[in-house]
């Protein structure tokens, strides 16, 4: 096994892929001599070639229509989205074209595309590089929404997703890409969209994240373990389809839940996770699910992200409220 | 103190152009040259489509008068860029439609039921058939434009030697995504053919306001791609165009954009009213350069067109859409289940769970 960070491991499942389906093809802006602005598929298109491994024009709506139009002809396209903000110039064909086209073509068409994208904070980024826009794609019916929190999910989640014969929103935590090394195996292997991870088991609270989050709930678990309270932390890893299942059997041995999310807080995941915890498990609840989110402003200029972010902190009191309610 | 400075020179400029055609207003042959090559029983046949055509929109405006269609963008007026742009394309070329460009799918092979069912808000108008190469009509103005880009792609990649044809009017050709288009062709060498129907009208906003270039053709400048604007009310010359255009395309030559001139005859739509924005003596003038009475001319000339032709063709076209608006009508309902079940290939769980509200 390989020791890889989370960026490696993202290009090695393109790589694996690449290799095993010549529809497979990756394209965006700066994605091929230098491998995009992370490097992310640096050394693809050297290895793969300029017809399979391609820049285009600046210009993000056709980055996404060009995905449209070729996934209706059977190739598998993974697209790349340089900056989440940019997503909003690439909308209509992300959550209204590629989205809609099954349902559209009654079954005649199919949009067998990844559109990736960075996110999130705490990197210090120029504005609307760092925000977290999954709430939009939640919102959008028949686009499945992925966000990977360590090297191994976000290979197998990423060979899913390339797998995928519908539209997958790849959203790749910034902050992540070079964060830590994990052992990451070599070829071929999927992680199933739409299964949640129980990362750390516990028995007194559950403390449910996806993406960087997973990392600040598992150093607010510790802190809470210094008083002796074990929390059960979930990382969601799909956000369509949501793995409630796993939440709700989490619940029931913990009678308690807060939801974690670097999201603005209102109408957003952590909003439809309590919802869908209210309809399934409210009779195993002791307390109100709480949750930590950003505040509902923009995104922060660079100078306050960090305390505009939820913090370890903002969790174990979030914790201790519902503990103590 | 004070010294005259010299402008910059801009030499960036292009000069207008004037419409190509082949045919004059009385079907008479100005220019020779452009004429295509076809035979008797083609000009007949295109001819055979137009009146076809023609009397399908008149049967289709009374019918979402009665309420048994619902959005329908009647077509009478622009039949010479529609039906003669299809007719010069191959059947495994690709259609990426705008709304109004439902001749053109069922020339191409949609059956006219679902080209009904479409219109009726009915999943299976857009079930294309497998052997039948378009996409369903696009809402998105400029949507479809870039999807020409993306099978284009597919075709070249795969070294076929097909063509993509995309079609908006004179309003579409403002959107973003049209330019975007336009320049991934360019960069690219793809081989897409970008019709402009340019009928005036963006709804009610006249051509005028849409743009300040010299013509929609210029755009093709910008993107460094063939432009060409040519009399869309003239069949043979719409013709010459897309074959030519589809021949490059074919040959590794890349894309062209061809600006149509034509009108509506009526409205936007069922629930638009023209005379709120268009002058009689404007309709008057257009209606001169009819592509049926012009191509007719030409073809009666030639002895090869009757009014007895005419009169056939049209009950013909009234059959035909009076059975297939039964069969549409007969069509069973959508349900929500198997609406659900068409947004994944494989439903989720929660979709599953939400499902059982609907039985």
């Amino acid at each position: 096994m390989a020791q890889m960070n989370m960026l490696e491991a993202i290009r090695d499942a393109m790589r694996v892929e690449l290799k095993r389906d010549e529809n497979v093809l990756i394209f965006g802006e700066d994605v091929g001599k230098v491998g995009g602005v992370f490097r992310v598929t640096e050394g693809l298109q050297e290895e793969f070639g300029e017809e399979r491994v391609f820049d285009t024009p600046l210009a993000e709506s056709a980055i996404g229509g060009l995905a449209v139009g070729m996934g209706i002809q059977g190739f598998r396209p993974v697209a790349e989205i340089q900056f989440v903000g940019f997503i909003y110039e690439a909308m209509d064909q992300m959550f209204i074209q590629a989205a809609r086209m099954r349902y559209r073509s009654g079954g005649r068409y199919n949009s067998p595309i990844v559109f990736r994208t960075p996110f999130g904070g705490g990197v210090k980024a120029a504005e609307l590089h760092t925000d977290s826009l999954e709430g939009l794609a939640v919102q959008t019916p028949g686009i499945k929404v992925v966000i990977p929190s360590n090297p191994y999910d976000a290979k197998g989640l990423m060979i899913a997703a390339i797998r995928d014969n519908d539209p997958v929103f790849f959203m790749e935590h910034l902050n992540l890409y070079r964060a830590f090394r994990a052992e990451v195996p070599e070829g071929e292997y999927t992680v199933e969209i739409g299964k949640a991870n129980v990362v750390r088991e516990g028995s007194d609270v559950t403390i449910i994240a996806y993406g960087m989050m997973v990392h600040t709930a598992v150093k607010a678990a510790d802190e809470l373990e210094k008083n002796g309270i074990k929390a059960e932390v979930i990382d969601l890893r799909s956000l369509v389809p949501l793995d409630i299942d796993t939440i709700v059997a989490s619940i029931k041995k913990t009678n308690r839940a807060i939801v974690v999310q670097e999201a603005q807080k209102t109408s957003g995941v952590a909003a439809e996770v309590i919802a869908q915890i209210n309809e399934k498990a409210i009779l195993h609840l002791e307390a109100p699910v709480l949750r930590v989110a950003g505040p509902d402003t923009v995104y922060p200029f660079a100078q306050i992200e960090d305390t505009w972010l939820p913090t370890p902190a903002r969790i174990v009191d979030a914790a201790n409220k519902v503990l103590n309610f | 103190m004070s010294k005259v400075l010299n402008k910059l020179p801009y030499e960036v400029q292009t000069e207008p152009v004037k419409p190509l055609s082949v045919l004059s207003l009385d079907g008479e042959v100005v220019n020779p040259e452009y004429m295509p090559e076809l035979t008797d029983d083609q000009l007949k046949e295109i001819m055979y489509r137009m009146v076809f055509t023609r009397t399908w929109d008149e049967r289709a405006v009374n019918l979402g008068r009665q309420g048994r269609l619902g959005f329908y963008a009647p077509v009478s007026g622009q039949e010479a860029s529609m039906i003669g742009s299809e007719y010069a394309i191959n059947k495994d070329d690709f259609i990426c439609p705008g709304y109004r460009d439902i001749p053109q799918l069922v020339w191409h092979g949609l059956p006219m039921y679902q080209a009904f069912l479409y219109s009726r808000g009915h999943q299976h108008g857009g079930q294309i058939p497998a052997d039948v190469h378009v996409l369903m009509p696009q809402i998105i103005i400029g949507a479809q434009v870039l999807h020409a880009a993306g099978v284009a792609m597919a075709f070249k990649k795969r070294g076929e030697k097909r063509v993509a044809i995309t079609y908006t009017g004179d309003g579409g050709s403002s959107e973003g995504d049209f330019y975007e288009s336009m320049n991934f062709a360019g960069v690219f060498k793809l081989p897409v053919i970008y019709v402009v129907q340019n009928n005036r009208y963006a709804i009610t906003t006249p051509y005028e306001k849409q743009t300040a270039a010299l013509s929609v053709a210029h755009k093709s400048v910008a993107a460094g791609i063939k432009g060409v604007q040519i009399d869309g009310m003239d069949v043979l010359a719409v013709i010459k165009a897309v074959s030519e255009a589809a021949e490059r395309g074919r040959n590794g030559e890349g894309a062209t954009l061809i600006e149509m001139l034509t009108y509506r005859f009526r409205p936007h739509s069922l629930s638009d009213d023209a005379t709120k924005y268009r002058t009689k003596d404007e309709e008057a003038e257009w209606g001169l350069k009819d592509p049926l009475i012009r191509f007719g001319k030409f073809l009666e000339k030639k002895g090869l067109w009757t009014e007895e032709d005419t009169a056939r063709v049209k009950e013909e076209a009234k059959a035909a859409v009076n059975e297939n608006i039964k069969k549409a009508e007969a069509t069973e309902k959508m349900t929500v289940g198997g609406l659900i079940d068409s947004m994944f290939e494989t439903t989720p769980q929660h979709l599953e769970e939400q499902k059982a509200d609907f039985q």
